[in-house]
């Protein structure tokens, strides 16, 4: 007589502190195959459209640059586009040319942070370490343009708060210099590591046809072979004037992910600094008296994807719907397709190559059917880590020395 | 002074909790420990359950889904602890006042579970590395 036997059932979640929002994760395990992957979201829910529509207009950025921390230039930037669409008004060149710097900076600070932390996934702290360092200077600059590290509050209806002082151009010429030189050199040093091919290569592929069905966006689908990038399919503030290129890889892996991003960082190192360059003189706002009725749709490539905005006015000072749809809403369900067949121990990286959405894996638990054994974040962790340090002595990788560098 | 009291001042071991933040508080945690500010020189350590933690630094606004968890988290903690709230959102929810989904302010939820809880305020919106670093200073000298 056959025994069905209760499938093996793996929680992931609901805190994890590195990255954004908290997320519990079900992972459905055979041995060591993940068979199944559900996802449960709405633990960082914080109802942020309806708190925005007790906001005037002119809040509102403040509101949205905190819908994610890390996209905090990005979210706000397309909602101004979305109310800049009702009214109908054109900001000027150099608050174009502001924007532009701005965002693209902080795609800098947000691949590098992501690079650094996948590092730290696999057990490659000198990759956290290093990734984290050289991200400073740019959060120094952000700090010297905007007044604060991160939230920079930066963007309004019609224009910029802040602007770039032409004293400034020099130093942010020559800090992203600097801040080019390291990223070449960890773009080299992560490329050329065979023991990230082995970890990375062939690990949580979405196919093209996947990525198309689950409609991911950024990075994740770049990753797929796929070009799209709404700075060029749909160009707002000065990405049309600069030049600069999609990058995406084919192969859908980790790997592939992780070539675009460090890729992307270079190519945006390069527009900020052509930005920089060429940026025009003038104001940097045309002043916006009233929104008059009507509604608008704003949209910006956030580090992680496309993020959209919607907005509804009736004329009066506050708007009276705000839709927002972050990237990371539809990259989430793409695990579906790269997670199940995954090793355990691969699953870790899988779900943080995404970007988002390895938020919540801080307090999780194996359960297995019949033997109860329970593990929790930090055995998965380790999981991954041994696996790389098995690889390693596969390869025959020498150890890594304090001298060699 | 206690024994225990004496204990808590040296290697502040730290358990981060995000109840409902931004992300940028969070990452703001984590950039202590890169070579920047580097904490773990002073034995300023995150580790990876409240069970070993000397102090919780909570980020966010507590939302209703996350308090259950951070009473419990409060709850597992090893007494006595230091609890920092860090950013505008923990210290008095911040910009996301009055929303719907908002249970905090974090100090009286954790004031529910433990009317004698050692709290630290560290505002800012995120507050920098240096003003954490101070806010955790100033907390172990006075304590
Ligand atoms: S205090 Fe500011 S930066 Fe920190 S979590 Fe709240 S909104 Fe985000």
């Amino acid at each position: 007589m056959k025994k069905t036997m209760q499938k093996p059932i793996l929680a992931v979640g609901p805190f994890h502190p590195l990255q954004e929002e908290m997320e519990f994760f079900q992972l459905t395990v055979d041995g060591e195959i993940v068979t199944d992957i559900d996802a449960r979201i709405s633990y960082n829910h914080r109802g942020i459209e309806k708190i925005s529509e007790t906001l005037q207009f002119d809040q509102v950025p403040f509101l949205v640059s905190r819908v994610c921390g890390i996209c905090s230039a990005s979210h706000p930037l397309a909602y101004v586009q979305a109310v800049e669409d009702i009214v109908g008004v054109q900001p000027p060149e150099r608050a174009l040319y502001v924007r532009t710097i701005i965002n693209e900076l902080e795609r800098v600070h947000s691949h590098m942070l992501w690079v650094g932390l996948a590092g730290h996934f696999i057990g490659y702290d000198t990759v956290f370490m290093w990734a984290w360092k050289y991200r400073e200077p740019v959060l120094d600059l952000l700090e010297e343009i905007t007044g604060n590290r991160n939230n920079y509050g930066n963007v309004k209806v019609g224009g910029c708060r802040e602007d770039i002082p032409n004293e400034l151009k020099p130093k942010i010429l020559k800090e992203l210099d600097g801040v080019e030189k390291k990223t070449e050199m960890l773009t080299k040093a992560v490329l050329d590591d065979p023991i990230l091919h082995a970890r990375l290569k062939g690990v949580g592929v979405l196919s093209k046809e996947d990525a198309i069905a689950y409609a991911a966006t950024g990075p994740t689908v770049r990753g797929s072979g796929i070009a799209i990038d709404v700075r060029q399919d749909d160009p707002y503030a000065a990405y049309a004037d600069l030049d600069w290129n999609v990058i995406s890889q084919p192969e859908g892996d980790v790997f592939a992910k992780t070539v675009v991003r460090l890729l992307e960082v270079l190519e945006s190192l390069k527009m900020a600094k052509e930005a920089v360059t060429k940026l025009p003189d003038g104001p940097i706002a045309t002043e916006v008296k009233e929104i008059p009725p009507g509604e608008g749709c704003g949209r910006a490539e956030a580090p992680r994807g496309e993020t959209f905005h919607y907005v509804r006015s009736d004329g009066g000072n506050r708007p009276i719907r705000h839709k927002i749809r972050a990237p990371s809403y539809v990259n989430v369900p793409s695990f579906k397709a790269s997670c199940i067949g995954q090793h355990i121990a691969d699953v870790t990286i899988t779900l943080a190559a995404v970007d988002p959405c390895y938020s919540c894996t801080e307090r999780l638990a194996v359960v297995d059917g019949h033997n109860n054994i329970i593990h929790d974040y930090e055995t998965l962790l380790q999981m991954s880590r041994e696996k790389t340090a098995r690889i390693k002595k596969e390869i025959g990788a020498p150890e890594f020395k304090m001298e060699d560098i | 002074m206690s024994l225990k009291m004496w204990s808590l001042k040296k290697s502040v071991w730290v358990f981060h909790v995000n109840v409902g933040a931004c992300n940028n508080c969070d990452i703001e945690v984590v950039n202590m420990l890169t070579p920047k500010y580097d904490v773990e020189r002073f034995g300023i350590k995150l580790v990876g359950s409240p069970r070993h933690a000397d102090a919780l630094l909570v980020t966010g606004v507590g939302t209703h889904q996350a308090v259950i968890r951070l009473r419990e988290v409060y709850r597992q903690t090893a007494k006595p602890c230091v609890v920092f709230l860090i950013g505008a959102c923990a210290c008095g929810t911040g910009i996301f006042k009055g929303g719907y989904h908002v249970a905090g302010p974090v100090d009286e939820i954790i004031r529910e579970v433990d009317p004698d809880a050692i709290i630290a305020y560290v505002p800012g919106c995120p507050p920098k590395p240096e003003a954490m670093i101070s806010g955790v200073v100033k907390v172990l000298s006075a304590l």
